[in-house]
């Protein structure tokens, strides 16, 4: 019984941050600080008239919804190949793909900027940023479709070859619609991290600026924290919308895929 | 299948790796970079005692923030695998891992309203009558980066956890307790080792990446809470000495490379022990 309160004041924890940005999007004062003042919804139109945070979050849609896409594909390739094949020096090569998740951001982030711009001598742009976010992306991508191609039956995919399907055939045709639901929680998950990412973006955005990095430069100037707040409650809301969309789907590729649900996208 | 991705990590991690690691042999030569081979860099790192400061902060920052989120992560990582029921299960999960996807930067910054002059816990224990005057010692300061870096890699720790303790064979439990053990017994002599898997990984998982953050104690430390990540930062933009920045990048990675390896093995001697 301790146990559930220490567990239920730990939740608290985690959500207290959090559970503060709304009460200070609704203040009426430019001091993020208690007493609160008056409510206003101020802070939320002077989001609609900022031309410079307009084109972050576009540049930041762009590069999450690329990298969502790319991740997914790379994704793919990777649970398939390690549920279905056996080969050479398989656990090392997982592993390698998989070595991003526990890589510190800032290693990533310097060197690619190095090899980009001092090896190639490229300029940095939203791409510098999608392939950086597409390499921190892959590992959740595959530890979430792993789950839905893990229990595939491979005999299934044989039989439509069997019966005259091409090998792409059989593979749109038997093992897409049975995995679609675990890619596009994929691609939300994707979605999520790169919108979100600041620490390589910072050192890999060129001249444009993505959202978190709009954000930081905000955060210098205290008569601009309220609408930080502002946006702050929208991005909460919007990804708390997709991580849950992306559960249920996760769920309900397990269902089809006949899985016993062992909870949790890691 | 598996060439696409393989290939993609080759091409931009195993290349810039050791990108990075032939860079920080060269020297920085004003606006061009000198790429005669040296170890001035390393010296530079081992003689200026910034660095030493540094590095020697970070890890301590590092291993407290493991020791706070493991410790404080394990019993919630108990509790839902032990006393939820299968079905709750991934709703708990699912509520855990949450705040770990959203805002991390307003996250961070949210921390400073908490723990800040006039912030939530110093006006809430002023009006309480606890204290009379505002705590300074949990913001701009090594405490005060402990504190957020534990709480954005909560989640991180848990699931490794949560992992290994559903892995556990329930029947062994009451076997132990069968043969005479009381439950505070059975669970360090039977469920502990077995998790330990687990919190190894979670070790590894939320020591290994607090060393590379910079937003943290670049909004939380303070003057005096700066750390390694903040001079590479530095290093890198402000600077413009990528050799330097790559240099200390690569002794950064092998120092807790090195500690991740030592603390491996002894868990491994350690349960071997056991048994």
């Amino acid at each position: 019984m301790s146990l559930r309160f220490y567990a239920i004041a730990y939740l608290i924890f985690l959500y207290a941050p959090i559970a503060l940005l709304p009460i200070f999007a609704f203040n009426d004062a430019t001091i993020i600080a208690f007493p609160l003042s008056g409510f206003t919804t101020n802070w939320f139109s002077e989001l609609w008239t900022n031309t410079a945070l307009h084109t972050a979050v576009g540049n930041s849609v762009f590069i999450a919804m690329m990298t969502a896409i790319l991740s997914t594909l790379l994704g793919i390739c990777a649970a398939r190949a390690g549920a279905m094949a056996n080969f050479p020096m398989k656990a090392g090569i997982m592993g390698f793909i998989m070595l991003p998740l526990v890589l510190p951001e800032i290693i990533v982030a310097v060197s690619l900027l190095v090899v980009v711009v001092q090896i190639f001598d490229l300029g940095l742009s939203n791409w510098t940023i999608i392939a950086a976010h597409v390499l921190i992306c892959t590992p959740f991508s595959i530890a979430i479709l792993n789950g839905a191609f893990q229990n595939l039956d491979p005999s299934m995919e044989e039989a439509a070859m069997d019966l005259g399907e091409t090998r792409f055939g059989a593979f749109r045709s038997v093992t897409l619609p049975l995995v679609m639901p675990g890619i596009i929680s994929s691609m939300l998950i994707a979605f999520t991290i790169s919108l979100d990412e600041f620490i390589i973006a910072f050192f890999l955005s060129g001249v444009s600026p993505t959202m978190p990095v709009y954000i930081w430069g905000l955060l210098r100037f205290p008569a601009s924290l309220p609408v930080v707040m502002a946006l702050g409650t929208i991005l909460v809301a919007l990804s708390i919308l997709l991580l849950t969309i992306a559960e249920i789907l996760r769920r309900r590729g397990l269902a089809r895929a006949g899985v016993a649900d062992k909870g949790g996208f890691l | 299948m598996i060439s696409p991705p393989f290939l993609y990590a080759l091409l931009l991690l195993a290349f810039p790796l050791a990108a990075i690691l032939l860079f920080s042999f060269w020297t920085q030569d004003f606006m061009t970079v000198d790429t005669t081979f040296t170890l001035d860099n390393y010296r530079e790192i081992a003689t200026q005692p910034i660095y030493g400061t540094l590095l020697q902060r970070s890890l301590y920052v590092s291993a407290c923030v493991t020791l706070v989120t493991v410790l404080l992560a394990f019993p919630v990582a108990y509790y839902v695998s032990f006393h939820v029921r299968p079905e709750r299960k991934s709703l708990w999960l699912f509520l855990i891992t949450i705040p770990f996807w959203t805002s991390y930067l307003i996250r961070v910054f949210l921390w400073k309203v908490i723990l800040g002059f006039n912030g939530v816990i110093n006006t809430g224990l002023i009006n309480i009558g606890l204290i009379e005057e505002p705590l300074t010692f949990i913001l701009y300061n090594v405490n005060a980066v402990i504190i957020t870096l534990a709480h954005a890699f909560a989640p991180f720790a848990i699931l490794p956890i949560f992992v290994a303790l559903e892995k556990i064979d329930r029947s062994l439990l009451e076997a132990a307790q069968d043969l005479g053990e009381n439950r505070v017994m059975t669970f360090f002599r039977v469920t502990l080792p077995l998790a330990m898997p687990g919190v190894v990984a979670a070790v590894l998982i939320v020591f290994i990446p607090t060393i590379g953050d910079y937003v943290t104690p670049e909004l939380m430390g303070g003057a005096g809470g700066k750390l390694i990540a903040n001079m590479i930062q530095t290093q890198f933009l402000a600077l413009n000495n990528a050799p330097l920045g790559a240099a200390l990048a690569i002794v950064a990675m092998l120092c807790v490379s090195a500690i991740a390896l030592v603390f491996v093995l002894l868990n491994r001697r350690w349960l071997r022990g056991r048994s």
